[in-house]
């Protein structure tokens, strides 16, 4: 097998893809946290500075969803094709609700009518609040295993076994997680009573955010043991769940001092730390079978040839550049507060 | 029913629907493209104003794009997962591609584009309105090489037997520029270009119809009217070159274009016609030989007919790809006319004098889209059995754990969802035609308040 820097290409679009669902989860981790807030300010004023202060950027930011599900689907074919069909209908739910999400943006303060816009902030609220959960659902789902047979087949329930304890938990948990990430964005992006307004929410926020990391956290180590195998295994990746847990005590402390931009890197590296340990636990495995270990999809058994994931990896060698280009030009030239003008939403 | 015929009704839908919107932001954004150039260039502030009123169309119009697209995604491994592990080595690098490449181009500088009017220069403005073109463009052409290779495979070996066999790449470019993807590509941007042009021609000749904002309006059509003319008369050209790629590649694909069944026989071409699958004839106004002459320079050449392949390996609809192909003809060849004649009273400076043309032009807007989707469905439908050409079919390709009530559920939700969304899009953009660039009643010059 191939290798580049020491590891084979599997392990590297391995990385690949989690670097772009971390991405992912940062950037729209703001953007759906910051929605999720909607109905929590009062003013119809505070809503559409809300939504302007992600408006120029939640496009680009969706654009890391779009990549990574292209990079799931070009670097492990078998995964893409296997999750999705067994996680039918909270996929079908996820895609809908992006839509809705996405109409809400563009269509909200289109008109004066209160009872149009109030449609459409229910909408808007709703929708990120039920993404972000099933985010943390389908998570969920992964670690547990599906019931996956020879041939990749499912044979699992199809319309509402994905809604487990665990799953909701962590659903609550991700829920939580984007409102801290996006009363955090908006502290950065707000003045005035609005701005109070958030720090006060943000408490809020985080209060809701240790709970449920807690609860999630205790659940986990008692009821799916399997989780920490790997941490036994190599006591060296314990670093990863210390950082993440120095990662979230350090939020509130940057948040009571008022450095919300640093408080912003630290609540980003909790999540990428979270979804690091993850990786770890999983890693080479993808979607593990609750039938039998042999039926498991990995990342060898799910891979693109070694041709196309090389020709792959020189695209992102190439293309991943650019991106970061494009990214610091974007969020350099709407840095700063919200203004509303002529063209906002 | 069945999950295979709901599954093919749900992705012809989204597809269907989401088909609606990109056309229109690759054409839309060529326009803009030529009318933020024409005002760097000249400093007319008549074609800022122009600019403006199109982005705000042309926001919407790709806001829809993205969010439609989204769910065509996701929706292979969804609903098409056998599929999906088949293709996924050689569909999988293009879809990533454009994600890197294109998708991230155009999302980023959209928000430049919109909302970074009065925060960057007009300058880089521009290049963010060219950004966003060429990110568009971008995005077809990975997408139509991904559908190319479907219906010409090339530069791939297969691997595996029964159910672990896919196709795995072993000739990248090779891949990337199949028999069938540079001619499909090139007819794909130019039917783009022209649903935007279309529907800048259609505003601009209701304005003038109505003696609202006629300077601009003139400027606008103009711009419109030329590059129509242009790819109309162009598309011919690669419209031909693709129906000479499909009679080499897919010949079972243009026989059923024309209802041609003999095995080996000179084939007509049909201007209208019905075909009856059950006794093989075509009921019509034809030129006898045509095809045959179209293919080979020669009315006397046999074409290869339906007859020629197995029952379970040609189209089953003959007749909805016969009259998909042909609405779409008639539609290019009346665009045709219609530009060139417009584009001759142009030349003898009358252009603006017949109502009754500004009229046709107001309603035309929806002829390109309808060229555009019965084109697609003669294309995908003329491709069947086969979900990948002569390899993969597509009674094979569907995900065979998801249930039937899965998919009406999914179903049922999309056809809500996207109902809505359809009204919204007519209603907001009826409302921005209606408003108008800049309200001509209250202050006619208001437009100078960017001078």
């Amino acid at each position: 097998m191939e290798t580049f820097l020491g590891l084979d290409y599997p392990t590297l679009w391995y990385l690949v893809v989690g670097l772009l669902f971390s991405g992912y989860a940062i950037l729209e981790g703001f953007d759906y946290g910051a929605g999720a807030w909607h109905l929590f300010f009062r003013k119809d004023l505070s809503r559409r500075i809300a939504i302007n202060a992600i408006g120029p950027l939640w496009d680009a930011n969706q654009v890391w969803l779009i990549i990574g599900g292209g990079a799931l689907f070009a670097g492990f074919p078998v995964m893409y094709a296997t999750m999705l069909s067994a996680m039918y209908v909270p996929f079908m739910l996820f895609l809908m609700l992006l839509v809705l999400r996405s109409s809400a943006i563009k269509f909200r303060s289109a008109e004066e009518m209160p009872w149009w816009r109030m449609t459409w902030d229910i909408i808007y609220f709703t929708s990120n609040v039920l993404i972000s959960f099933l985010l943390g659902v389908v998570l969920a789902n992964i670690l547990q295993g599906f019931e996956i047979a020879e041939n990749y087949s499912y044979t699992g329930g199809v319309f509402l076994s994905f809604l487990n304890p665990y799953a909701i938990m962590i659903g609550l948990t991700t829920v939580s997680l984007f409102m801290t990430q996006g009363a955090i964005f908006l502290l950065l992006k707000t003045e005035g009573r609005l701005h109070a307004r958030l720090t006060f929410l943000l408490k809020k926020g985080m209060i809701f955010f240790i709970v449920s990391f807690a609860a999630t956290s205790l659940y986990t180590l008692v009821f799916l043991p399997g989780v920490t195998d790997r941490f036994k295994e190599y006591p060296i990746s314990f670093v990863i769940p210390l950082l993440a847990f120095l990662a979230v005590a350090n939020v509130p402390r940057l948040v009571s001092k008022k450095k919300y931009g640093n408080a912003l890197v630290f609540s980003s590296l909790t999540m990428s730390f979270l979804l690091m340990l993850v990786a770890l636990q999983l890693y080479p495995v993808l979607l593990p079978s609750t039938i039998s270990p042999n039926y498991s999809v990995t990342i060898y058994n799910a891979a693109s040839s070694q041709k196309s994931l090389g020709i792959m990896l020189t695209i992102v060698l190439i293309g991943a550049p650019l991106l970061a280009g494009y990214f610091l030009f974007l969020y350099k030239t709407f840095h700063g507060k919200v203004k509303l003008d002529d063209t906002s939403y | 029913m069945e999950t295979e015929i709901l599954a093919r009704i749900q992705f012809a839908f989204t597809i269907a629907f989401h088909y609606i919107y990109p056309p229109l932001s690759i054409g839309l954004g060529l326009i803009m493209v030529i009318m933020e150039g024409m005002y760097l260039k000249t400093g007319d502030k008549q074609y800022e104003v122009l600019t403006r009123f199109w982005l705000k169309i042309f926001a919407i119009t790709f806001g829809i794009g993205v969010a439609t697209g989204i769910i065509m995604e996701f929706e292979f491994g969804t609903n098409w997962a056998v599929y999906s592990r088949y293709v996924g080595d050689i569909f999988g690098s293009a879809l990533a591609a454009e994600g890197l490449f294109a998708f991230g181009l155009e999302s980023a500088f959209l928000g430049i584009l919109l909302f970074g009017w009065n925060r960057v220069s007009p300058k880089v403005h521009f290049i963010s309105t060219v950004g966003v073109f060429l990110g568009s463009m971008f995005s077809a052409i990975w997408i139509v090489v991904a559908n190319s290779w479907q219906q010409t495979p090339a530069g791939y070996h297969i691997v595996g037997e029964g159910f672990e066999a896919r196709a795995e790449v072993t000739d990248f470019w090779a891949m990337v520029f199949n028999p069938s993807s540079l001619d499909r590509i090139i007819h794909v941007w130019q039917g783009a270009f022209l649903a935007g042009a279309f529907l800048v021609l259609s505003v601009h000749a209701y304005y003038l119809l109505k003696g609202r904002y006629v300077e601009i309006s003139k400027k606008a059509f103009k711009i419109a009217l030329g590059l129509a003319t242009i790819v109309s008369l162009t598309q011919l050209i690669s419209g031909h070159s693709s129906a000479e790629g499909v009679a080499v590649n897919q010949p079972a694909k243009l026989a059923a274009m024309e209802g041609h069944y003999d095995v080996s026989a000179p084939a007509d071409l049909y201007l209208i016609g019905w075909v009856d699958n059950e006794s093989q004839e075509v009921t019509g106004v034809k030129l006898p030989g045509g095809l045959s002459f179209l293919v080979h320079q020669n009315f006397e050449e046999p074409i290869t007919g339906l007859n020629a392949f197995p029952k379970d390996e040609r189209p089953g609809q003959v007749n909805a790809v016969f009259q998909f192909y042909h609405i779409m003809i008639s539609i290019g060849m009346f665009l045709i006319g219609l530009t060139l004649y417009a584009s001759l009273l142009w030349w003898r400076g009358t252009l603006f004098e017949k109502k009754w043309l500004l009229r046709i032009f107001a309603f035309s807007v929806i002829l390109p889209q309808l060229a555009n989707q019965v084109g697609w469905f003669a294309a995908e439908m003329g491709r069947q059995p086969w979900i990948v050409y002569g390899h993969l079919r597509t009674d094979e390709g569907f995900s065979q754990e998801v249930s039937s009530n899965q998919i009406l559920f999914s179903l049922i939700l999309f056809l809500v969802v996207y109902t809505m969304l359809f009204l919204l899009f007519i209603y907001s953009v009826n409302k921005k035609i209606k408003h108008g660039p800049y309200d001509e009643a209250k202050n006619p010059d208001e437009f100078l308040k960017y001078v």
